[in-house]
């Protein structure tokens, strides 16, 4: 098969509330991955842009930030939906032979609407948005589900937000890393029983972008491609009430997919690094076992054994993931930048010794009704 | 009503409500320093793109065509000419007011000299005479202005033609 490669990334600063427009935003993050790339805006040849029309409180949002994308005079396709669902159609149109390079931008400016009101506006609404439902009290429900099955504690997901925030610190992109205790998080304010604030990511501002090439397009380009072995996405049901919110059925096909394709038979053992999808603590958990890294009601154990922290057998989200920075629509992208950074050994002070394979997660939809997954490799 | 004998169901919608989604906007610093020059002093402003030169009205921070970040802002005039009008003839509610503007009302694409962009706005006639492309307008701006694009009241229309396309080499795109 024709291969494609990820061969440069860009990310925005994540903060609480950026005075920038989009346009600077996009404008940056494109910017910096062309830079990454060792490329310019002409070696591109289609534009693939991430966006969602209640976030940006404007229809076609995609098409207001296409000077900024690079895509005047040039195909531009959009993505409603999480950034690594847009990098996988991006290789998908690489692969496909009508373009030998594509360029992925997504953004979002989580401060200038409502989250709640945004996120209820994803569910149904004659049955559910009345009753209040929002990403956050959707999430309580899918973290109670998951401690009834598995007997996971709250301290356990808590752990997740302990490792996570602590490895924000060293990240400069992100706006919340910092050192916790287990109490702390246990004692922080809270949200959404059995959510404390601290299990919550915050919502940022911020863009990132990627540039993609088949074996002819990276030849346009002076950065080493970071190869993409394999990947895989696959949907769940929509409405929450024909799910079980403790199954990661969806994970487990996208995952396989992609190990499939990258020939990964023991992922725990193969992987060298892993960015995931952590909107909440206690999710870290249910994609360990998604992913196939621990065995199913076993994500804890693996938390607590200390495997998946710097410094151990599989680090998960050396960038902080998304509960240091979470700039909805672009925190997918923001993990394959990241997974891209590692296996270059280009992650600065994150950086995981000799990583060589990476794997980069994104959800999209309440609970992760969607999942993409993406193994990346030099 | 649901008559369970005949099997005739009312049916029935749910709408909204008053539910509203409220959002900041950010304008930029050159967007802020578009709107606060109207406002303080009746004055248009352009961003100019480094690469190609060409005036953006309003300003933008990206020229699509080069690619290119815009600092620079630059004076333009408070009068053009008429690029693309309509005179509208259906009630439409206004967004800032929640009032249908009356109708029927002109309105039109400016292109204002020394600008190269067209900017929309509302004209003061709705003569299909005068309303026509090419027709010279001049900004009349509200006595009391707080910082939005309806600082300007609208263009007035003023007795001077130029053919249409304009003179200054650009087409508007």
């Amino acid at each position: 098969m024709e291969k494609v490669a990820v061969m440069g990334v860009g990310q925005t600063s994540f903060e609480r509330e950026k005075d920038d427009t989009f346009e600077e935003m996009v404008f940056e993050a494109v910017q910096a991955a062309l830079s990454d790339a060792g490329g310019k805006i002409g070696d591109i040849d289609n534009v693939l842009t991430v966006s969602n029309d209640f976030w940006d409180g404007r229809t076609i949002s995609s098409m207001s930030v296409m000077y900024a994308a690079g895509a005047w005079d040039k195909d531009v396709s959009t993505v409603e939906g999480d950034g690594i669902f847009g990098a996988i159609y991006g290789a998908m149109r690489t692969l496909a032979g009508s373009f030998d390079t594509t360029l992925v931008v997504a953004h979002a400016k989580g401060s200038m609407g409502r989250m709640n009101l945004i996120t209820n506006g994803m569910f149904d609404p004659i049955y559910q948005r009345p009753l209040g439902i929002d990403a956050t009290m959707a999430a309580a429900l899918q973290a109670r589900c998951y401690m009834e099955r598995t007997g996971a504690t709250e301290e356990d997901f808590a752990s997740v937000s302990v490792k996570n925030h602590r490895n924000g610190c060293r990240n400069p992109h992100v706006h919340l890393g910092m050192e916790l205790s287990i109490e702390d998080v246990l004692r922080s304010r809270k949200i959404s029983d059995p959510l404390k604030l601290y299990d919550c990511s915050p919502i940022s501002d911020g863009a990132a972008a990627v540039v993609l090439a088949n074996e002819r397009g990276a030849k346009r380009f002076a950065q080493k491609p970071a190869w993409i072995r394999g990947m895989g996405h696959c949907s769940d049901s929509y409405t929450l009430g024909y799910r079980d919110l403790a199954n990661t059925r969806a994970l487990q096909a996208a995952s396989r997919k992609a190990y499939g394709m990258a020939g990964i038979a023991d992922p725990l053992k193969e992987l060298d690094v892993v960015e995931l999808y952590d909107a909440y603590s206690y999710m870290e958990l249910l994609w360990y076992e998604g992913l196939g890294l621990a065995a199913e009601g076993r994500g804890a154990e693996l938390m607590m054994s200390g495997a998946t922290c710097m410094g151990g057998d599989l680090p998960v989200n050396p960038s902080g993931g998304v509960l240091s920075a979470h700039p909805v629509l672009v925190a997918g992208l923001a993990r394959l930048a990241e997974a891209v950074l590692q296996v270059r050994g280009d992650a600065g002070e994150r950086q995981v010794a000799g990583a060589k394979t990476a794997l980069a997660h994104g959800i999209n939809g309440a609970c992760g009704q969607a999942h993409g997954v993406i193994v990346i490799g030099t | 009503m649901a008559d369970r004998k005949t099997g005739q169901t009312e049916l029935l919608y749910v709408t909204s409500g008053d539910m509203y989604q409220p959002y900041s906007y950010s304008l930029g610093r050159l967007g802020a320093e578009f709107l606060n020059t109207i406002k303080e002093e009746k004055r248009f402003l352009g961003a100019r793109c480094p690469g190609c030169n060409r005036v953006y009205v309003p300003p933008r921070s990206v020229c699509g065509r080069c690619h290119m970040k815009m600092e620079e802002l630059v004076p333009v005039s408070d009068e053009g000419e008429i690029v693309a009008c309509a005179i509208i003839e259906f009630g439409f509610v206004d967004p800032n007011t929640g009032i249908a503007r009356p109708v029927p009302y002109g309105t039109a694409f400016i292109r204002l000299d020394g600008a190269d962009t067209a900017l929309p706005h509302f004209l003061d006639s709705v003569d299909r005479e005068k309303v026509k492309v090419g027709a010279r307008v001049k900004a009349v701006f509200e006595e009391t202005r707080t910082g939005k694009i309806m600082d300007i009241k609208h263009f007035a229309l003023i007795d001077q033609y130029r053919r249409p396309g304009g003179s200054n080499g650009f087409s508007v795109e």
